[in-house]
Order: structure tokens, then C-alpha cells, then sequence
């Protein structure tokens, strides 16, 4: 039976408290940060980092979730978008450094002149500007997800052929960004950078504002989900992930529900991945490793699909743990992931969320109908 | 003449992997009409509701709904031009409870953002306790619809055809796991909702098709064998071949 068929009304305050606890954890990190080495409160440059790449990876959990939680889509490629939108702010990190380079070549990121290129690609037109790049970050995975979704959708491919082709999307986009000839820096991608509008990206106080900054979009990111789900579009999502045919019947258009949400997804997943690439320094096609979508979705699956909270708590939850645990015994990690995986499938099937739900309702919900005054017993 | 009717369906014929499972069907109704269809099972009743909602193309035949040609259109818009149809197995949205299960049903948006950014308006509060006070659900307004019993579901299912406000309902063996009383007040409603709308209805259940006092359609084998009224249609020998040759 589909586990969602008991919660029944759907509410999601505790969205709100998830999205206070990720800027409030944010801040005080970044201001833990900015103390002097000797404070016991002080948090390295290297935390610092760590946290702000689980909080964009939270980001593209979310995304994950809103298609997956949501429309029931469910996608083995959303790390395509994510990586798109990394490469969008690579760009422009790669053109602000400028006559810096090791060519002190002020117009050509260095890899162009090692390919011997003497003027930049017309895709790479304006990537100096932020607010350029800033509109490409949403851009390029809507438009990208927009196209994909439309003929995927509008031919009704669903199901595993649906993710089957949402794996093959990423996996041709990290063959073609191994070429060099693409212009994306081939197998090294896009790094070196030096600083962001100006800012110096190794200064302990640009790195607190952009953990900040992070924590902030992923807190606007999670509202935004929010009003989504929360709406009667979310209703309707619903109804087309439980029975899609249905909702035909009463003159709604499952396609484009489906499109809708697929794009906006993909558009915070793209936001996620410029956040990234600003705080983790770099951005290959490694990024477009399908195994990097299954991880993705994995996170959600061990926070809790459909919950959107889940989604950034699984995130930050495994990615904490895959950090210690490869540490510790590094060529283990996939086997203790997949474990993980395998588990929360068969003991935690609603996630951490479930459990959560459980503690502070020992009586799960079960639904007992109440049959009204004026009908019998039935069937 | 055909310009009065509301639904004119002529000569049309489906074959399923070399099956024929409508055979030169031939079925009208006019404006405001109540029509009863019975036949055994897999004469081909359920099927052709498929075509005329769309969900089935005829391989030939036309099917006719005022001046539309219904053959050509999709579900979604066959369902906007005012046609709505109840399953035969009640399919309502398990997960969502039964006042938002009637809030998607109810007429008016439709396109995706408009849905994204519609509120709850008074009309529409309005048009649901009414709803809900007609199915008897009131008592579930907020229950999950996947939580309720096999005949509230029907139930469910009738009042979000009704939020539609279709010009044209179709009832596929709408009283399936009903008990007797069920059964009786399920035909009132028919009879209650066939004042402003025209209905087809597919049912077993002789004393429903009774009660609803109607026309009587007998399907066999994809095409209609006899028409009538109850008494008419039980006495047609052929008729009763059928059901007793079965
Ligand atoms: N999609 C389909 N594919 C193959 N055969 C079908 C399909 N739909 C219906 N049939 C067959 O067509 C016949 C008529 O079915 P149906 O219309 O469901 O009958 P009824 O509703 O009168 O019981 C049955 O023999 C059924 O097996
Ligand atoms: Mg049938």
C-alpha cells in the first residue's frame, strides 16, 4: 500500500522551523568563524566549507523531493542540474580572475589558451557579469529541464523508463563536459578562482557571508517548496502521483502539472550547485556522475520522501556521516551508503521523518473512518 | 433530427489485439435524457465510455457530442467540454481528504499556475459543504478519501462528477458494494442530478435500473441487442437468451 495514504491532510509547519534552524545554524557557524584562533568557538575555514557544501547539497535534496515526494518522478539524473547551475557561476568566477591567470591573459580563462582559442565562445559572452551569471544559474536547468520534461511527459514516459532517461541526460552531459572542445575546462572543469564581486573568496569573512547567503537561499528555497506543496497545486501533484489517469478525467493536464514542478525543481537544484561550486572551490564533470543523482536520492529516501524537511535533514545527515566515515575507512563508504539505503527501505520506510512522526505520536496515524449517521455497515 | 441530440454515437467499432470488442455501435441520447445500459459482463459497456472520454480511439465510427467531434479530442479536453465519468472502480485520490478530493473536482481552473495561486473562495466553500452534504460525507470532510469504505468512495466518486457540473455524466456501475438502502438513495440521486443533466449509466443491478425508470440499453458482444423500457427489454427473447445462455 503507498505509505503517503495516511497522512491524509498535509500540513507543513514544521517547514518553517526547518528553515529558521538552517539560518540560525548558518549564522552562528559564520560568526563562530570570524573568532580568533585561540577561542575555543572558533570554527576553522575547512567546517566552514564542509557546511556550506551540505547545505547546497540540501538544496538539491529538496529538489530531489519536490519530484520525487511529490509528482512521484522518480529522477536519477537531478545532479545534471545541480552541476549546470555550478558551471553557470563557474564561469563567471573563472572570468574574475582575470589577468591573474598563469597566461595573465585578462579576457581568456587559461584553459582557452591552452586549446590555442584567441577569443572567447559566444556561450561565454557576459559571464563577467554576476547578474548575468546569477540569471543563467536558474536559466540554463530550467530551460534544459523544461524541454526534457515536455517531451518526456507529453509522450507519458513515467515509471523506471522515466528514470531511466533522467540517468542517461546526465551521464551524456558528463561526456560532453570531458571534451575539451565544449569549452568547460575538459576532465580539470572550471577552478583557481579568486574571488567573488570583488571579495576575496579565501577571506575567512567572505566565506562566513556565503555560508550565510546559503543558508538563507536554502531557508527561501524551503518556503518556496513549501507554498508549492502546500498550495492546491500541491494537492493536485498529489493526485496525479497517486492516479495520474484520474485527474485527465476531470480535465486537468498531468503533463504540464508535471512540467511545472519538474522546472522548478530543477531550478533550485541549480541554485544548489552555484552555491557549491563558490564554497567548495571547484566544479568538473565528475559532477554529472549518475552516482552522484542516486546519492542524491538516497538522501531524501533516508530523511523522509514527501516531507521536504527530511530531504535537507537526510542531506546533511549521510553527507555528515559519508565525511567521518571516509575518514575512517575510505573504501567502504558505498557499501555503508548502500546499506543505509537498503535499511531505511526495509525498517524506515517514511525515513527519519517517520520516526520522527512516531516518537511524538506513539499511536500512529491510523486512520479509522468514522461512518457518518446516515449509512450502514458496508463491504 | 441529429441536431437534437446531445450525444450521437454512430458505427463504431474497436478491436483489441484482433478482439472486436465494440461492434458497429450505434447509441444516441438526447438533451436532458437518463439512459440505463446493462448487458453481461464484457459486452463492452465500460469500453465505450473509454471512447467517448477519449481514453479509447474507435478504429471507425464517429462519436458526436453537440457539434463536436469527439474522436479527435484528448480526456482532458473532452472532460472541459463538459463530459465527466465516474469509474468503475471508484478511483478517488487515496493520500488527499475528501474535501480537497471535491475541491479539484469542482468546475473553473484548470491550467497549472492558476491552480498554484487559486485560494479557497466562498463560492468554492460552499459548493464543497454542499457536495459533502449530498453524499452524506460530512462527517469525513477531512478524513483521507484512501481511509473509507468501498461504497463511500462511490459516494465520493458521484460528488466530484458533480463538482465537474458536466452537461453529460458517465456512471459506470455506480452500486457495486452497495447495501439495498445505499442502492435506493444512489438511484434517487441519479434521478435527483438527471433534473438538470443528462446521465448514462452502466449498471447490474436490476432493481437500480428499475428504480431509475429509465430507457433500457442491452449491450452483447459490442453492439446493442435490444432497447426499451425494463419490461420491454426482460421479455425480448434474445435478451433473455443472453443472460441465461451465459
Ligand atoms: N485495453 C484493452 N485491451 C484488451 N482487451 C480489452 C481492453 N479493454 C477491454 N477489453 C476487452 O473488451 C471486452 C469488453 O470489456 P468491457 O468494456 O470492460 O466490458 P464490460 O464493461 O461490459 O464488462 C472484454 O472482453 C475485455 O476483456
Ligand atoms: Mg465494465
Amino acid at each position: 500500500m503507498n505509505p503517503f495514504s495516511t497522512h491524509g491532510t498535509r500540513s507543513f509547519r514544521g517547514v518553517i522551523w526547518m528553515a529558521a534552524a538552517v539560518v540560525v545554524a548558518a549564522g552562528g557557524l559564520a560568526m563562530a568563524s570570524l573568532l580568533p584562533e585561540g577561542n575555543p568557538l572558533h570554527a576553522s575555514a575547512f567546517v566552514v566549507s564542509l557546511a556550506g557544501k551540505y547545505l547546497a547539497y540540501a538544496m538539491l535534496a529538496l529538489s530531489v523531493d519536490l519530484v520525487w515526494g511529490f509528482a512521484g518522478i522518480l529522477t536519477l539524473g537531478h545532479a545534471a542540474f545541480f552541476a549546470l547551475g555550478g558551471y553557470a557561476m563557474g564561469m563567471y568566477l573563472m572570468r574574475e580572475i582575470g589577468a591573474r591567470g598563469v597566461y595573465g591573459n585578462a579576457s581568456l580563462p587559461d584553459f582557452m589558451i591552452f586549446l590555442s582559442w584567441k577569443s572567447l565562445p559566444w556561450y561565454w559572452w557576459g559571464s563577467d557579469h554576476f547578474a548575468w551569471a546569477a540569471f543563467l544559474v536558474l536559466a540554463v536547468p530550467g530551460v534544459l529541464a523544461g524541454v526534457f520534461g515536455w517531451l518526456a511527459f507529453r509522450s507519458r514516459v513515467s515509471g523506471v523508463y522515466l528514470s531511466i532517461i533522467t540517468q542517461a541526460l546526465t551521464y551524456a552531459l558528463m561526456l560532453a563536459f570531458f571534451q575539451n572542445g565544449l569549452g568547460f575546462g575538459g576532465n580539470n572543469g572550471l577552478t583557481d578562482f579568486k574571488d567573488i564581486l570583488g571579495a576575496d573568496l579565501h577571506a575567512p569573512m567572505t566565506r562566513a557571508v556565503l555560508l550565510v547567503v546559503t543558508g538563507v537561499l536554502l531557508a527561501a528555497s524551503l518556503l518556496a517548496a513549501r507554498f508549492v506543496v502546500g498550495s492546491r497545486f500541491g494537492n493536485l501533484l498529489v493526485a496525479v502521483r497517486d492516479a495520474e489517469n484520474r485527474t485527465r478525467f476531470l480535465g486537468y493536464r498531468p503533463d504540464q502539472v508535471k512540467l511545472l514542478v519538474w522546472v522548478f525543481s530543477a531550478m533550485i537544484a541549480g541554485l544548489g550547485g552555484a552555491l557549491y561550486v563558490t564554497q567548495v572551490g571547484i566544479i568538473n564533470p565528475g559532477e554529472f556522475a549518475p552516482a552522484n543523482s542516486i546519492e542524491s536520492v538516497i538522501w531524501v529516501a533516508v530523511g523522509g520522501r514527501g516531507t521536504l524537511c527530511g530531504a535537507v535533514l537526510g542531506a546533511i545527515l549521510v553527507n555528515l556521516g559519508k565525511t567521518l566515515f571516509t575518514a575512517w575507512l575510505p573504501e567502504f563508504w558505498l557499501y555503508g551508503l548502500g546499506l543505509l539505503f537498503i535499511c531505511t527501505t526495509l525498517f524506515l520506510p517514511q525515513g527519519i521523518m517517520g520516526l520522527w512522526r512516531h516518537v511524538r505520536k506513539p499511536a500512529p496515524e491510523e486512520v479509522t473512518p468514522e461512518v457518518s449517521d446516515t449509512q450502514g455497515d458496508e463491504t | 433530427m441529429t441536431d437534437d441530440l446531445l450525444l450521437d454515437v454512430r458505427d463504431v467499432s474497436v478491436t483489441f489485439d484482433g478482439f472486436r470488442a465494440i461492434n458497429n455501435l450505434s447509441l444516441s441520447l438526447r438533451p436532458g435524457e437518463m439512459r440505463a445500459i446493462v448487458g453481461p459482463n464484457g459486452a463492452g459497456k465500460t469500453t465505450m465510455m473509454d471512447i467517448i472520454t477519449g481514453k479509447t480511439r474507435p478504429d471507425t465510427g464517429t462519436v458526436r457530442f453537440r457539434d463536436r467531434d469527439l474522436t479527435r479530442l484528448d480526456e482532458p479536453s473532452i472532460a472541459r467540454l463538459g463530459i465527466g465519468r465516474k469509474f468503475q472502480k471508484p478511483t478517488v485520490f487515496e493520500a488527499l481528504s475528501v474535501s480537497e478530493n471535491l475541491l479539484l473536482s469542482l468546475k473553473g481552473i484548470r491550467s497549472p499556475f492558476a491552480v498554484l495561486m487559486a485560494r479557497r473562495s466562498e463560492r468554492e466553500h460552499e459548493r464543497i459543504a454542499h457536495l459533502l452534504q449530498l453524499t452524506r460525507l460530512q462527517a469525513m470532510a477531512d478524513q483521507p478519501a484512501g481511509g473509507m469504505s468501498h461504497g463511500q468512495k462511490q459516494w465520493l466518486e458521484i460528488g466530484m462528477l458533480m463538482g465537474q457540473e458536466p452537461d453529460l455524466l458517465l456512471v459506470d456501475e455506480p452500486v457495486a458494494g452497495m447495501t439495498d438502502a445505499e442502492t435506493m438513495a444512489t438511484a434517487d440521486l441519479l434521478r435527483e442530478i438527471n433534473r438538470t443533466r443528462s446521465v448514462v449509466v452502466v449498471e447490474h443491478d436490476m432493481d437500480f435500473v428499475r428504480a431509475l425508470g429509465v430507457t433500457v440499453t442491452v449491450l452483447h458482444e459490442g453492439s446493442v441487442l435490444a432497447e426499451g423500457t425494463l419490461d420491454e427489454v426482460s421479455a425480448d427473447p434474445r435478451v433473455i437468451e443472453v443472460y441465461l445462455g451465459r
